[in-house]
């Protein structure tokens, strides 16, 4: 049976095809492979920040330090490769388990001290990008012939298309976000938790230690982002990804996933951030309109997407007990304003 | 019915447990057994949502023994009271909308298999688990599709889940229709038969003759009593939760003038709306108290709220002064001559922040319009007319409103109301949590406002009280009207017995 939950992520799967599509009959070069697998690699940052971006917003938060995150993990890098000299496999592990840590203390600090996310993350937002600049002031390459070989290997396909490394790396990291979205206990308290807070702790469910989950995943996941996006460019500048975590919250609400929380999919995500992408591409084959079009082109999609929301969100209020119409404001307020 | 060589399955000894400035629950003991529908009784800040939260973990008592099947145990939080077999079902569907039925049905216990869930058999254990309530709908549909009734019904089935053995009921009938009632009851009563302990909580008086086994009464905190149903008359029972003994009080005699032929100046017939209040009629004379008495949720608040607009009745008219006038507002019933007090005093009546004066001040500014201001010497002038006539306590009409005891607050909200000079004054509850003195004070205001013509609707949960200064009685019960008393008829016998019937 097909319900209304799948509505928006199939809305976004449509109006990813007819993008293509528009690309594929307008544009000869469009039909070719490389489209696709560069579609792939260069949007592979922002969709590994998105699918953690994911879970905190079905779980009715916001994580607004992702892109700081990034910018800080990349120069972090930088500083334990080339500063140190620490072998890169190591480094990405340490930065990992930073960005991590990074993650579960803002967790900790929403679900125990009841703070709203939005400040919480605000100042994680801040604080990492300052601490990339307390490392380092300037852009650095990361020199390694590891990276540099991470940066190039691919497996061809058909075309002139091939699968980069770092497509590959995302793919996998898609994947087991939509595992864990829908397969794990940990996956269903998430949708639980954003579902309904108070029923969820009523059910059992152990509402702070999920969160607290919930951003150390997001850190996990934006601190993997910004090992992506190391190899990608091969330097670390603390500038980099500013405004990424825009990006990625208009890919989850592209994606369809309620900024109210309790419904979405991980996969919405990943179709989010590509029509990002696409859009873009589309301008640049075009060749004459400024690239400031792609961001008009989101915004009046994001508006469009949040306007869906809004009306799926209203039709199950209806037939929802939970959520009557509020009770008449009470007589003397109405008096005051008359 | 129940084995006596066994232990009960639950019983609680001396349970204590105090809230700042209130003592929630007084050493109260009771004992709950398997195969037995036991319902809780007690009007509003009896303790019985605390008692149920004592039980499920989520408040932990001060002092007290907890014992399973004669053995100690100790619940900390809500798992723990599941571990011990321990579910309940709250008024509130506490269920995720938006979720699935199968995913909130084994939320927390779905089947895995490396750490993965399989949701092949998790579908399976749902449809088991919707089985045993009876219910026939697809795993797969989202929770919100369903109708409430069917919503509470996946809530009880997830309650029974593998291990219930004590099922608490908090409610659970407060939004179902008498089909859907009748439908819970079959399945308790089924649950009865397999040995489940249920603790049924409920307004409704005629539920739990229709269902329970044993009724325990709660008053203040305290125990009042444990009954077995076939034993104890409805009248009794009304007794013991309002904590009125009925041979202790007599037919009261008063001394009432019949307010005579005065001309009626609210007329409500068949006044009511779907879910909240059967359709009421209701003549108000001029200078004449009209009391509302009845049990919380019978419907009293509501029935004010119809009369005065604030809720758009859906059935019915309305008469003023003998002509029909739609008075379906509260803008409406202001410009009328009417006027409400209502009952949740610090989140509809008074702006805490604001001085006494300025409070006072506020309907009398909304009826002449923002902009024709009071002179302040005006304000000034009407206000310590009015601290007087009340003997309102404040060391200063500019003192904020929310430094004041909770009797003078009342007493400032009623001014505000008697500036505007209304014919007919509802007031919702207007002895609530204030002190004696204030209580005592605020009759006698009602009753002089009535000598001077004024006509009054006093919805009260004290029987006393409406006895006290009445000429007329509307009993509701289950959000209905059920009599009407009048004259020297009126005696807190006769209420309670109205009541209960």
């Amino acid at each position: 049976m097909l319900n209304e939950r799948y509505l928006p992520v199939i809305a976004t799967l449509l109006v990813f095809i007819l993008l293509y599509g528009y690309g594929m009959v307008e544009y000869k070069g469009f039909r070719d492979t490389l489209v696709f697998t560069n579609l792939l690699t260069d949007n592979a940052f922002l969709i590994v920040t998105a699918v953690g971006m994911s879970f905190v917003i079905i779980s009715g938060g916001i994580d607004l330090s992702v892109g700081s995150m990034i910018a800080f993990v990349g120069v972090l890098l930088a500083y334990l490769i080339t500063g140190l000299g620490i072998h890169p496999v190591y480094a990405a592990i340490i930065a990992l388990c930073t960005a991590t840590f990074f993650g579960m203390i803002m967790g900790v600090i929403i679900a125990y001290f009841e703070i709203q996310p939005f400040i919480v993350t605000l100042a994680g937002l801040f604080l990492f990008r300052g601490l990339a600049y307390m490392i380092n002031l300037n852009s650095v390459p990361i020199d390694h012939e590891l990276l540099v070989t991470l940066s190039e290997i691919y497996v061809p396909l058909p075309g002139r298309g091939g699968l980069t490394f770092i497509a590959m790396a995302m793919l996998a990291l898609l994947a087991i976000g939509v595992v864990v979205a829908k397969r794990t206990r940990f996956g269903l308290n998430v949708y639980a938790v954003g579902g309904d807070v108070q029923s969820a702790a009523l059910m059992g469910v152990p509402v702070k230690s999920t969160l607290v989950r919930i951003y150390a995943l997001s850190g996990l996941y934006s601190g993997a982002a910004g090992v992506i996006f190391a190899i990608y460019t091969g330097s670390a500048y603390p500038l980099a990804a500013v405004g990424v975590e825009l990006d990625a919250i208009a890919a989850v609400v592209i994606g369809g996933t309620l900024l109210t929380g309790g419904v979405g999919f991980v996969f919405g995500a990943f179709l989010g951030a590509l029509i990002q992408g696409i859009i873009q591409t589309l301008i640049i084959f075009d060749g004459s309109l400024n690239s400031w079009w792609t961001k008009v082109a989101i915004g009046a999609l994001l508006l469009m997407f949040i306007l869906m929301q809004k009306a799926i969100v209203h039709f199950t209020r209806r037939y929802s007990g939970k959520n009557p119409e509020p009770p008449e404001q009470p007589a003397l307020e109405k008096v005051e304003s008359t | 019915m129940t084995d006596v060589n066994q232990p009960p399955l639950l019983s609680i000894e001396h349970i204590n447990k105090r809230f700042p400035g209130v003592r929630a629950l007084n050493d109260v003991s009771l004992t709950f057994h398997a195969g037995e529908v036991h319902a809780l009784l007690g009007e509003n800040g009896a303790g019985k949502s605390t008692l149920i939260k004592v039980l499920t973990g989520i408040y932990t008592k001060d002092s007290g023994d907890m014992m399973l099947d004669g053995r100690n145990v100790h619940i900390r939080n809500s798992l723990d009271a599941q571990s011990n077999g321990i579910r309940t079902v709250y008024q509130e569907i506490n269920l995720i909308p938006t979720m699935t039925v199968a995913e909130n049905l084994t939320l927390l216990d779905q089947p895995r298999r490396f750490g993965m869930i399989r949701w092949r058999s998790a579908q399976s254990r749902a449809k088991e688990m919707l089985a045993r309530v009876g219910l026939d709908i697809d795993p797969n549909s989202l929770l919100v599709s369903h109708s409430i009734a069917v919503q509470q019904m996946v809530a009880i089935a997830r309650a029974l889940g593998s291990k219930a053995r004590l099922l608490i009921l908090d409610e659970p009938t407060a939004s179902l229709d008498s089909d859907e009632i009748a439908r819970l009851f079959g399945l308790m009563r089924q649950l009865k038969e397999q040995g489940m302990a249920i603790i049924f909580v409920t307004h409704f008086l005629d539920q739990v003759y229709a269902i329970s086994d044993t009724i325990s009464v709660l008053r203040n905190g305290s125990h009042v009593g444990t009954f077995k149903t076939s034993n104890l008359s409805q009248t009794e029972l009304v007794g013991h939760m309002l904590g009125k003994d009925l041979d202790m009080l007599q037919h009261d005699q008063r001394d009432v003038t019949e307010a005579e032929e005065k001309p009626v100046v609210l007329s409500l017939s068949q006044v009511g709306k779907t879910g909240m209040l059967k359709p009421v009629d209701l003549n108000l004379k001029q200078g004449e108290i009209v009391g509302l008495a009845g049990l919380l949720g019978s419907g009293r608040t509501e029935l004010c709220e119809l009369a005065y607009g604030s809720v758009r009745p859906d059935q019915g008219n309305k008469a003023w002064l003998g002509k029909l006038l739609p008075i379906n507002t509260p803008k409406q019933a202001i410009e009328q001559g009417m006027a409400y007090c209502p009952e949740d005093r610090k989140h509809r009546g008074i702006i805490a922040e604001l001085s006494v004066r300025e409070n006072l001040i506020l309907a009398l500014q909304s009826s002449r319009g923002w902009w024709s201001r009071i002179p302040m010497a005006e304000q000034q002038a009407i206000v310590s007319e009015f601290i007087e006539r009340l003997s309102i306590k404040t060391s200063d009409m500019e003192k904020p409103i929310g430094e004041l005891s909770g009797g003078n607050q009342q007493k400032v909200i009623l001014a505000r109301w008697l500036v505007t000079n209304p014919t007919l004054l509802i007031l919702d509850e207007p002895t609530r949590g204030i002190d004696v003195g204030a209580h005592h004070d605020i009759l006698t205001i009602i009753r002089e406002l009535c000598e001077e013509g004024m006509s009054l609707l006093v919805a009260s949960s004290e029987v006393e009280e409406i006895v006290a200064f009445a000429h007329r009685v509307v009993v509701l019960r289950d959000r209905g009207k059920v009599s009407e008393i009048a004259g020297n008829q009126i005696s807190q016998k006769s209420i309670i017995q109205a009541i209960a019937q």
